[in-house]
């Protein structure tokens, strides 16, 4: 039982980053600028998830307060990003 | 009590948002999470536009679980599409929906659940005409969004916030 | 760097692994389709379902899970998500009409005033 439930958070933390690699990827690899935007959005997402795992792993509490920091700052900064390609400035 | 709670909502919401925080139901947690949900309100109160009155629970609970259950369906609909579908084929389309909705708290809320589900995305309410522009994933039938989007989201929300001011 | 000894009762680990298998492939194939979808307006619904049911499948799983280790009811999960249920949309919407209008303002894409589609890309109604 123990051994099963090792191997599923293992798996669940493979994926999520295989899935970080993906949106690394078409970080780099992105023709235009809101693809970038869209691939470190998704970056922070798989973040926070690793992070939420990571404490399942360790069954430690902190990790759930890292995850809603990287959360936070995550949606801060798309906004952020988003706004800046809008309109060509944050703050009008 | 209007005076010193005045939306009673948003105060049980952030001393429910504070003891989850703490994970604890100690008196001082208690004690500090009431003075933050009766202060919070009052000091943002000029920053809200207008205040909401929300009726019927019912008909809220019912657009919530509706939408939950789309969410998931089309959650897994755009997995398959995207592990099973030739990309080439894909019919990802705008369309537009003309709104009856004006309120904009009730546009936000469906805003959100546009969003929400994925392949669908909100673009903007068009600037000439209070049509709703939409992106959709795989679009095989318009008249099936609009009319999905008119009778099960935007109906329950009319009768949610445009009771008062008709 | 071990895997803490875990034993959660059998009510609870079934559910548990069954979410967290879920959760984990849907993030994968929303990531997948990040990657591989061919156009941005088809890619921004790939990380769509990594946001709602993948984070919601594994939020699920982590309740259950500190629920049956510290034997009471672990709730604060919930506050994630539902941070997450009201910040998402946002992000996508921002993102999306970022890119119209930047494609409107470079003339990828033409903003219509009567038709039944709203925006339509040059090129693409002459067949």
């Amino acid at each position: 039982m123990t051994t099963l439930l090792t191997l599923t958070i293992l798996f669940a933390q493979g994926c999520t980053m295989l899935a970080m690699l993906f949106c690394a990827i078409r970080l780099l690899l992105g023709p235009s600028a809101q693809d970038r935007v869209l691939a470190l959005d998704t970056l922070w997402m798989c973040g926070m998830i690793l992070a939420l795992v990571m404490g399942i792993r360790f069954a430690n509490d902190v990790y759930f307060e890292m995850a809603l920091l990287i959360a936070l700052t995550g949606f801060v900064s798309s906004i952020a990003l988003a706004k800046f390609l809008t309109r060509g400035e944050i703050i009008e | 009590m209007s005076r010193w709670l005045p939306s009673p909502i948003l105060s049980a919401a952030l001393l429910i948002m504070w003891l989850l925080l703490n994970q604890s139901l100690s008196p001082g947690q208690l004690l500090i999470g009431a003075l933050l949900a009766i202060a919070a309100p009052i000091l943002s109160r000029p920053l809200r536009p207008f205040t909401v009155v929300v009726k019927k629970p019912m008909v809220m609970l019912r657009l919530a679980g509706w939408s939950l259950k789309e969410i998931i369906r089309s959650s897994f609909n755009v997995s398959r599409i995207i592990l099973f579908t030739r990309h080439e084929h894909l019919n990802s389309q705008f369309i537009r929906i003309p709104l009856d909705l004006r309120d904009p708290y009730g546009l936000a809320v469906l805003s959100c659940i546009i969003n929400s589900t994925p392949g669908t995305v909100w673009v903007e309410i068009m600037p000439d005409s209070n049509d709703l522009a939409l992106h959709v994933f795989d679009l095989h039938d318009a008249n099936w969004w609009v009319e999905m989007i008119k009778t099960r989201y935007e109906q329950p929300l009319i009768e949610i916030f445009e009771q008062g001011n008709p | 760097m071990s895997v803490v000894n875990i034993d959660l009762p059998l009510w609870l680990a079934v559910p548990f692994v069954l979410l967290l298998l879920l959760g984990s492939l849907i993030i994968l194939i929303g990531a997948l389709g990040l990657l591989r979808l061919p156009s941005f307006y088809q890619r921004v619904h790939g990380p769509a379902i990594t946001i709602t049911l993948g984070t919601g499948c594994v939020l699920l799983a982590s309740m259950l899970y500190f629920s049956g280790l510290e034997t009471r009811l672990v709730l604060h999960e919930l506050l994630i998500s539902a941070f997450l249920l009201l910040t998402a949309p946002v992000t996508s919407m921002m993102i999306m009409r970022a890119s119209v209008y930047r494609d409107l303002r470079a003339g990828r894409i033409i903003r219509e005033s009567d038709a039944s589609e709203s925006y339509r890309f040059p090129g693409s109604n002459d067949e």
